[in-house]
């Protein structure tokens, strides 16, 4: 297995995502760009340029028709994904921290950073997708404040009108957009700010990663904590695996820290976990910074990492990652 | 329930005594400080002034003043006599006290003689009770035995590990044998240490060292040392060497007895101490020997170093005298040390298993008041370094005879230092020389076989320098790191030294040590032999870069060589290395007794990265990892010798086959059990997992379906309005004319 070494960022990576049907990988950095890759070969598909400020954060569409991207330009834009175009951008206050496509690509979501005397928002707006796509509303169709502490990470849950959220004090929520109501919640989710969330397949279930060294799997509607992974470094990012009952970590010591200390003791290294045994199956090493991101393929067949040291690996699995049974002949449902 | 007239009557019977004793009044007028003075010279009432002045004086003299008029002296009214005795009063018991120590048989004149008692004292022994009292005889309590842990019906081992303030002990045997053994609750401690056989685990405290001991990990003993730094136990485990940096003082009122310490101890600050009884035998002073040339050197530690059946202990005096005591009596031997012009260091020459089954037989015979046969000689091995003409000596000593039995020159030496093979077997002094120009050094080993007659000496020479040399245990083997790195002697950050690690054996044809294999371009510093042999670690410790082991087998093709074969193979072509592994900033490296396991150790005493634990097998398999903040100290509880004697174990090993199969049935068991049990366990697991899966795969079928009906309820709940719109599409004005 060996790796697919994507140099086209020059600054470290913020999020990575895959396209649903796994040949594209779309990757974003603080060097204010966002590319687009050939997964299969590591190939750059082209850039899109235009955000005047670290990217935050990517989301594509099901039908890898529209991106929508978010920066600390306190922007938030919408892409042709074929031509490269910026078909829309939208202008807050502050940064646009997180974004994320509901499962019928018709809203998506986004949060904005709180400062300067701006509360932390999250904001819902419904894409038109009729024509080019650059007929876009300019008002949210939803817009709310959430209380307390300021949510870092969202997504869509399968509950319709319904959002989970990951907050900095550790905190997990589901919000009901319509009301703007914090619909349930679970404070002591984790111990510190909650760095990613990623949803399943059918958005049952997801998994958060925090700065408090673990990682769990909450079911989306009663935010039971289902499984938890415990790890010695602060986790960047978790992905859960497709087809396999795996969940990958990835993280490593602070970067501000990072200079101080060997290579050997960051642990930047992808742990792969069992999903439900909830032990250490292996690591995968490579990058020399932090793992800020990980993705897995929609269907499983690979993954990539993106770290502080600006690199996106793409790990195509071999035959043996598929075949192998090494916990037996175990019937795990995804 | 009693009635109520009974009470009445019964009011002169009520019991006051409980409120008269809250109450009473204790009176004042104990008789503690009133002596009584016998020894008085009879006189009459005429000279009565002149007596009570003169006895005044005397007391005063004495530093226990009293005034006559304190002084009571009866007289026998029918002749006009006194007594001969007479009553003082002191101020206080203190006082009386005092003049009882000063006065008691204080010759007054050439006939009288005092003799002071305690009035209280004189009414107490009238008062005795003449009667015989048998005194109960308390009941023997078998103390549990001290050795218990060797009754493992697994065989396991123990370990102790310190953490933070807690200090825990673990058994070690296979996966599913592992298990706490004990959790103390010992309080402020420095450390602590297993005696050299296992039997104590000893802790420092502030007062004094404890050892702790047993099944039930009761305390055994007490060794009061305030501030104790530093022990050392004797190898039979019989005295134990206590030091530390304040020398002892003794405050007054301290509690004194065989098992404290004496003014006469005040300033010293090494004590030692029988065990099993808990007395102090003796104190010595380090102080004199911690200042060599330069400042303030290292004290060299142990600072008494003890002879293999405890004996003898001796401690040097640099440049001048070995000094050997002799046992239990402390009282140096012959009454005069061994002086030795220049003396650095030396080492006593280790028992093989041969002497120490003579000894013990010794023992046990002059404990049957047999025949006395004599204990096996001790040996010593010192040397001296170049003083003008004379040129450094090796030196080996028969003790206590005294008799010199080997003499080695040695020339341009640096430093020496003696390795004793465990057995006693072979010395080798590594030497370090000098070139002419003194710029640099390179390593001699000079080699003596002990055991052959007149200790026929090999040398081995190196260009480079040695950093580390150690003897394969109950071999003919031994290892070396040897360095030509530039950066050795200034470490710094970062740097860490390339070393060679080289492997020797003893050629028996030749009689000869012969180079087996070097391995070379590591970064290795410490050699860790198995203390079976055969079984090696190499590791680099101490290194913020590096933290390699290296496991390495010396007798790998040893087992397919039939018995009786003679090595006609390869020099050197047996040694295989088994395995690599690495512990991130490890700091110690210690064999389990049996050398089957290895730990390895980060201890936050040396840095405070990723601090914990390891155990591996011997071929670098991880079998535990704990990673644990605040990390102290990992010890295996050492074993004592084996009891089986020398036939059993050849039994043992040529029926081995017999034995390895119970094992391995047993092996088997186990994992098919542990397996069985994991098994299950991930099956529950599983099982939970897809059942919530389900369930919430179902509700969110379930919310779908609902919102497709509702969907569709809604279209079918349409009313279908018609509207008319009136739209005004254009209006024009025309002017008609009629």
């Amino acid at each position: 297995m060996r790796p697919i070494l994507l140099q086209g960022h020059e600054r470290s990576l913020t999020q990575i995502k895959y396209n649903r049907d796994g040949d594209l990988l779309f990757s974003c950095s603080k060097d204010h760009v966002i590319n687009v890759w050939y997964t299969h070969n590591g190939e750059r598909l082209g850039t899109y340029d235009g955000h005047n400020g670290t990217v935050w954060t990517v989301d594509v569409d099901s039908e890898s028709r529209f991106m929508i991207s978010g920066a600390a330009d306190n922007e938030l834009r919408l892409w042709n994904v074929a031509t490269g175009k910026c078909l829309y951008t939208w202008e807050f206050p502050t940064a646009v921290k997180r974004v994320a496509f509901s499962e019928d690509d018709k809203q998506v979501v986004c949060i904005t950073e709180q400062r300067m005397g701006y509360q932390c928002a999250i904001r819902v707006f419904n894409i038109n997708r009729a024509g080019d796509g650059n007929k876009q509303s300019k008002e949210p169709a939803h817009m709310f404040n959430p209380v307390g502490s300021k949510a870092t990470v969202c997504a869509f849950t399968a509950q319709p009108g319904v959002i989970f959220t990951g907050h900095e004090s550790g905190k997990v929520a589901l919000f009901n957009l319509k009301t703007g109501e914090e619909v349930h919640s679970n404070e002591r989710a984790h111990g510190d700010v909650v760095t990613d969330l990623q949803m399943s397949e059918d958005r049952t279930y997801c998994i958060t990663s925090s700065k408090d060294k673990s990682a769990r799997i909450h079911d989306t509607k009663t935010l039971d904590v289902i499984k938890t992974f415990t790890t010695e470094t602060p986790l960047n990012s978790a992905a859960l695996s497709p087809n396999k009952p795996y969940v990958l970590l990835g993280g490593g010591q602070e970067a501000m820290s990072v200079t101080t200390t060997s290579l050997r003791q960051g642990k930047f290294e992808t742990r792969f976990w069992h999903k439900v045994f909830e032990e250490e199956v292996g690591r995968v090493k490579g990058h020399f910074g932090p793992i800020n991101t990980i993705a897995v393929h929609p269907k499983g067949l690979s993954y990539a990492s993106g770290g502080e040291d600006g690199f996106v690996r793409v790990h195509n699995f071999d035959d043996s990652y598929f075949k192998s049974q090494p916990y037996g002949d175990l019937q795990i449902e995804d | 329930m009693p009635g109520l007239t009974q009470d009445v009557e019964s009011v002169e019977d009520i019991d006051y005594s409980d409120i008269e004793a809250k109450y009473s009044v204790e009176y004042d007028d104990t008789f503690d400080n009133t002596l009584v003075v016998d020894g008085v010279p009879v006189i009459d009432r005429s000279k009565l002034e002149k007596l009570l002045a003169k006895i005044c004086k005397e007391f005063s003299r004495r530093s226990a003043p009293v005034r006559p008029d304190d002084i009571f002296m009866p007289w026998d009214e029918s002749s006009g006599k006194s007594l001969g005795y007479l009553f003082m009063d002191f101020r206080s018991a203190e006082e009386a006290n005092a003049a009882l120590l000063a006065m008691n048989n204080h010759p007054f004149d050439a006939r009288h003689t005092f003799k002071l008692n305690r009035f209280s004292d004189v009414e107490k022994y009238a008062n005795m009770d003449e009667a015989y009292v048998e005194p109960v005889l308390e009941e023997y309590a078998p103390r549990e035995h001290l050795r218990a842990w060797l009754a493992d019906p697994q065989g396991r081992d123990q370990y102790v590990v310190y953490r933070g303030e807690d200090v825990e002990i673990f058994w070690h045997g296979k996966p599913s044998q592992c298990e706490l053994a004990y959790k103390p609750d010992w309080r402020d401690f420095l450390y602590v240490s297993w005696s050299p056989l296992g039997t104590y685990i000893a802790t420092l405290h502030r007062q004094g060292v404890r050892l702790w001991g047993g099944s039930s990990w009761k305390p055994q003993q007490r060794f009061a040392h305030p501030l104790v730094k530093l022990i050392d136990f004797s190898p039979c485990e019989n005295y134990l060497v206590t030091w530390s940096n304040e020398p002892i003082v003794v405050p007054e009122g301290k509690p004194q007895g065989p098992q404290y310490f004496s003014p006469e101890d005040e300033g010293n600050n090494l004590a030692v101490w029988d065990i099993k009884s808990g007395h102090l035998l003796r104190t010595f002073s380090t102080v004199a020997g911690s200042e060599g040339p330069g400042g303030k050197r290292q004290m060299p530690w142990p600072a008494l170093k003890w002879s293999p059946d405890d004996q003898f202990v001796a401690r040097v005096t640099p440049g001048q005298m070995i000094s050997v005591h002799e046992l239990p009596s402390m009282f140096l031997h012959g009454k005069k040390s061994l002086k030795i012009e220049g003396v650095v260091d030396f080492e006593w020459c280790p028992f093989s298993d041969k002497d120490r089954d003579e000894a013990e037989k010794v023992v046990s015979v002059g404990a049957n008041g047999m025949g006395v046969k004599k204990s096996p000689e001790n040996m010593i091995a010192y040397w001296t370094p170049e003083v003008a003409n004379q040129p450094a000596r090796v030196t080996l000593l028969s003790f206590p005879s005294r008799a010199i039995l080997r003499q080695k020159n040695l020339f341009n030496v640096s430093e020496c230092k003696l390795h004793w093979q465990n057995q006693g077997d072979f010395l080798c002094v590594k030497v370090d020389r000098h070139t002419k120009t003194k710029k640099s050094i390179f390593c001699n080993l000079e080699i003596f076989r002990v055991r052959e007659k007149d200790f026929p000496v090999e040398v081995v020479e190196l260009k480079d320098t040695v950093t580390d040399f150690s003897w394969e245990p109950r071999g003919e083997r031994f290892a070396i790191v040897s360095t030509n790195d530039p950066n050795l002697g200034n470490p710094g950050p970062g740097i860490t030294i390339k070393t060679d690690v080289s492997f020797y054996q003893l050629d028996r044809v030749k009689n000869d040590f012969k180079l087996l294999k070097t391995l070379s371009n590591r970064t290795s510093n410490a050699i860790r032999w198995s203390p079976r042999g055969r079984f090696v670690v190499l590791a680099t410790v101490g290194s913020s870069t590096k933290s390699e082991l290296e496991f390495w087998d010396l007798d790998f093709t040893l087992e397919d060589r039939r018995e009786g074969q003679t090595i006609k193979e390869d020099w050197g072509s047996s040694i295989q290395s088994l395995g690599l592994a690495d512990h991130y900033g490890v700091t110690d490296v210690e064999w389990d007794p049996s050398g089957r396991y290895l730990a390895t150790s980060a201890s936050a005493w040396t840095h405070t990265l990723e601090n914990g634990y390891a155990i591996w097998d011997f071929r670098g398999q991880e079998l535990l990892k704990q990673l644990q903040d605040r990390f102290k100290q990992f010890l295996w509880r050492p074993r004592p010798r084996t009891l089986l004697s020398k036939e059993d174990q050849k039994r043992i090993r040529k029926t081995l086959k017999v034995f390895s199969r119970i094992f391995e049935e047993d092996d088997q068991r186990e994992s098919e059990n542990v397996n069985t049990e994991l098994i299950a366990l991930r099956r529950r697991l599983v099982d939970e997992w897809n059942a919530w899966r389900a369930r919430s795969k179902a509700e969110v079928s379930d919310d779908k379906g609902r919102d497709l009906a509702k969907e569709k309820q809604s279209e079918e709940d349409k009313e279908e309005i018609e509207v008319w719109v009136e739209d005004i599409i254009e209006q024009i004005e025309e002017e008609v004319e009629e």
